[in-house]
């Protein structure tokens, strides 16, 4: 019930899952395991004159039916409700609006979005000043609540019922596996038996698509959208934006044993370190990146040769990969595990993709299933890893799961995922 | 687990006041310190400045601070005042960090520019104009200026702090957490050296329709924060504000003269703040830090000033006993992320210099000498925060 270091194992006991695949863990993880893409052509607004113009979205159930699109921190709050909902409903764990622990929050930084900028200047007479909005916005509580950094989180943890301040927290394309490391964290700790960890982004909107396009980190191959995401692969040239939310319920093995609860697998490890080099690029030496994978696997007290398997970062960039390829060679020698990016897939989700790829990890050790790196055509030479090209692979007695997760501003983030003992 | 002592060995703080522990126990530890105030430029809305720094001294390359705005400027320059306060320079590459960040800065001509252009036509015919407007006129390197991790990424690219890195978002209660789980790790042997803090820019026009929105900031004339009518309100105050926590071993082992020891730290958000949710949130935390009251205990408030959140910290604050209290909001204004380190810090400052505050806020009552010192966080809309300061051994 303790680990190496005299801790408690902490256990995962419920998964929940919206990716633009599906809404739900096992319709994900099966899409994911045939190999489809969830990438498609941007038809929540207009694309004239974007370079890139393809992305995976999730739409809300109202959205579809021809209603208003929502802004990014109410499809935040949905999906990461709906993940938070379907991880409880697994774990059992707690009475209705009354979860026994605390609630770590991955998300992006939110703000008012051009639909409200409009709305304002509208109710000012065209007048598109701030001092103008800000008279016409006074007394607005709903665009306060909504757009707050802690609002959010306050609405799910009042939901949920969670225990103590829910933290939000971002640390770019890591976040949700900093979340899942505060929630290990808390329990190791002993603040808490339990906790929800989860991740989640909503993020395109015209002017977080224009930004992330003006910093030349996505792809620009629009025409077949399926196909543009490009992990590990020779013609790849950048990633594509995506949604999602990811929930995990921990706690830890000893609670959730007493109860009786089904392990679905335990956190084994967590490893971080920050990077100084540059803003958006790891130092070309990959010392960050090579210590986090490092930590992580010191942390789980493993060796890196029980890594069976890795989840990549594999955004897709031409820099991120080649930097994951050397990180890889370098913690592991000449005889790499396997290691795949679900990036090919469901896209990038930022904020949420440290969370959901730590479910697929789990899952992938569940079913004995290496999920593939779709789009694979022509290998790249520089790339020296099985990258599960294309189908996926069925695997046994893998026990072990290095997921990768390395974010703009040198905040890198790697955890280990391990059967359940 | 044994838990470690943990203790503040350096402050970085900025204000409207100025900047450093001395100017602020200089100001402040003088009775009839005044608010240096900005009562036109966001009319009817008052600030507190920022103060003229000097970022060479602590952001050497101009390449870096051109890829800042200033709220990543003010809070990078606060965080290596603290380190260099601590004598930590050595130290960076295996200290761990936590910001409490808002939002960086938008390019606020653009946003007024299209606004105003887009505003009444039809969204199908905006939807393509606004998409080459922005591609065209918004600056690339401004997404990593607004980005809040990159607070933190630039602390960690010019002061070279790489143990780990965390941002917190979510306001008062934010920063308050940051300082409660950076202390905890300490404590429970996960690295030896820590920094933690925030930044807040008040001379924003975006920070002030994003609050404004919710009645949070005070209109009309300067008032301290006890005599702001109605609704009450906050004073955006410009902060910046840092500090490096040690454990108490890790700083005697390298001769660090710690300003504090940090005895706790409790947080929690209830739900619905007014009719006394709020304060009996707070007596939890506070009977959770010891319950601390009576003579010899200061208060270091930070209290915003909106009106429901004072009015639960006034009956916490009624249960103290003779506890000596100050609402430095009065004088510094509120700097939402930064406050709760900023107020950590003044009591640590107090403490290092064996005294205490005079009154701040004309509903300031109690008097020193002062041994222990309890700093409150009551969020502007949700959130109470609790961290408790004693003299170091």
């Amino acid at each position: 019930m303790k680990d190496h270091l005299g801790r408690p194992l902490v256990a995962v006991t419920g998964i929940g899952i919206v990716t633009p695949l599906a809404w739900g863990r096992e319709a994900n993880w099966s899409a994911v395991k045939a190999g489809t893409s969830g990438i498609s052509r941007i038809r929540r607004f207009p694309v004239d004159k974007l370079r890139t113009t393809i992305a995976g979205t999730v739409e809300l159930p109202e959205e579809t039916a021809g209603g208003e699109i929502v802004s990014s921190p109410v499809r935040v709050e949905r999906m990461a409700a709906a993940a938070v909902e379907e991880a409880l409903a697994q774990a059992a764990l707690g009475a209705e609006g009354a979860f026994p622990g605390p609630l770590m929050v991955g998300m992006p930084p939110v703000e008012y979005e051009w639909p409200q900028r409009f709305d304002l200047a509208r109710r000012a007479n065209g007048n598109g000043s701030y001092r103008a909005a800000i008279e016409v916005a006074t007394g607005r509580e709903d665009l306060y609540e909504t757009f707050l950094f802690g609002g959010v989180g306050e609405r799910l943890a009042a939901r949920f019922g969670t225990t103590g301040a829910p933290i939000a927290l971002t640390t770019a394309c890591a976040t949700g596996a900093s979340a899942i490391q505060m929630a290990v964290e808390s329990i190791q700790r002993g603040e808490s038996d339990a906790a929800i960890a989860l991740g989640a982004d909503g993020s395109v909107q015209p002017e977080a698509v224009i930004r992330f396009s003006l910093l030349s980190a996505l792809t620009a191959r629009n025409e077949e959208p399926t196909k543009a995401s490009r992990p590990f692969e020779k013609t790849r040239d950048g990633f594509v934006m995506s949604e999602g939310a990811a929930a995990l319920v921990l706690e830890s093995l000893e609670h959730a044993t007493k109860r009786g609860a089904t392990v679905l697998g335990i956190l084994s490890g967590c490893g971080e370190r920050a990077d100084n080099f540059h803003r958006t690029r790891s130092n070309p030496d990959g010392s960050a990146i090579i210590r986090a994978m490092r930590n992580a696997i010191d942390d789980a007290g493993l060796q890196p040769g029980d890594i069976g398997y890795v989840n990549a970062h594999g955004t897709g960039t031409p820099e991120n990969d080649k930097m994951e390829t050397l990180g890889m060679r370098a913690v592991f020698g000449d005889a790499p595990p396997p290691i795949s990016s679900n990036k090919s897939m469901i896209g990038h989700t930022l904020s949420a993709a440290g969370a959901i790829e730590a479910a697929f990890s789990l899952l992938t050790i569940r079913d004995q299933v290496l999920p593939p790196t779709i789009n694979h055509n022509e290998p790249d030479p520089a790339i020296t890893l099985d990258v599960v090209p294309n189908v996926a692979r069925e695997v046994s007695g893998l026990r072990h799961v290095l997921s990768n997760s390395f974010g703009f501003g040198g905040q890198n983030v790697c955890l280990v995922v391990s059967a359940a003992p | 687990m044994t838990r470690k002592d943990v203790v503040i060995t350096g402050i970085g703080l900025v204000s409207s006041l100025g900047e450093g522990p001395d100017t602020h126990w200089e100001v402040l530890s003088k009775p009839g310190a005044a608010p240096v105030l900005d009562e036109a430029a966001f009319a009817p809305y008052a600030v507190h400045p920022l103060p003229a720094l000097n970022l060479d001294t602590q952001i050497p390359k101009k390449g870096d601070q051109r890829q800042m705005e200033p709220w990543q400027r003010l809070g990078t320059y606060a965080a290596g005042l603290a380190i260099d306060q601590a004598g930590a320079r050595g130290l960076v590459s295996d200290m761990h960090l936590i910001v409490a960040a808002g939002g960086g800065e938008r390019d606020i001509a653009v946003d007024e520019a299209v606004a105003t252009a887009l505003c009444t036509t039809p969204p199908a015919e905006a939807g393509p104009i606004l998409n080459e407007k922005l591609g065209t006129e918004l600056r690339p390197t401004l997404f990593l200026a607004q980005l809040s991790n990159l607070l933190a990424g630039n602390i960690s690219i010019v002061h070279g702090v790489t143990g780990s890195s965390r941002t917190f978002m979510g306001e008062e209660q934010a920063a308050a957490d940051a300082v409660r789980i950076a202390a905890a790790r300490l404590a429970e042997g996960r690295g030896g050296i820590a920094l933690v803090g925030g930044a807040y820019v008040s001379q924003r026009w975006d920070l002030v329709l994003l609050y404004g929105a919710g009645g949070a900031c005070w209109r009309g004339p300067f008032a301290p924060v006890s005599a702001r009518t109605g609704a009450g309100g906050f004073v955006g105050g410009a902060l910046g504000a840092f500090l490096v926590l040690e454990t108490a071993e890790h700083a005697a082992a390298r001769g660090a003269t710690p300003l504090a020891r940090l005895a706790g730290v409790a947080c929690d958000a209830t739900h619905r703040r007014a009719g006394g949710a709020s304060a009996a949130a707070a007596k939890a935390l506070h009977a959770k830090l010891g319950a601390p009251a009576g003579a010899g205990l200061g208060v270091i408030s930070g209290m915003t000033g909106v009106a429901e959140a004072r009015a639960e910290e006034d009956a916490f604050l009624a249960s103290l006993g003779s506890a000596a209290v100050r609402r430095t909001g009065s004088l510094i204004g509120h700097g939402v992320e930064a406050t709760f380190p900023a107020n950590v810090a003044l009591g640590a400052l107090a403490l290092s210099r064996g005294g205490f505050y005079p009154a701040m806020d004309p509903a300031d009552a109690g008097d020193g000498p002062v041994e222990r010192i309890l700093v409150t966080g009551f969020g502007q809309w949700r959130g109470e925060a609790l961290a408790l300061l004693e003299r170091a051994a």
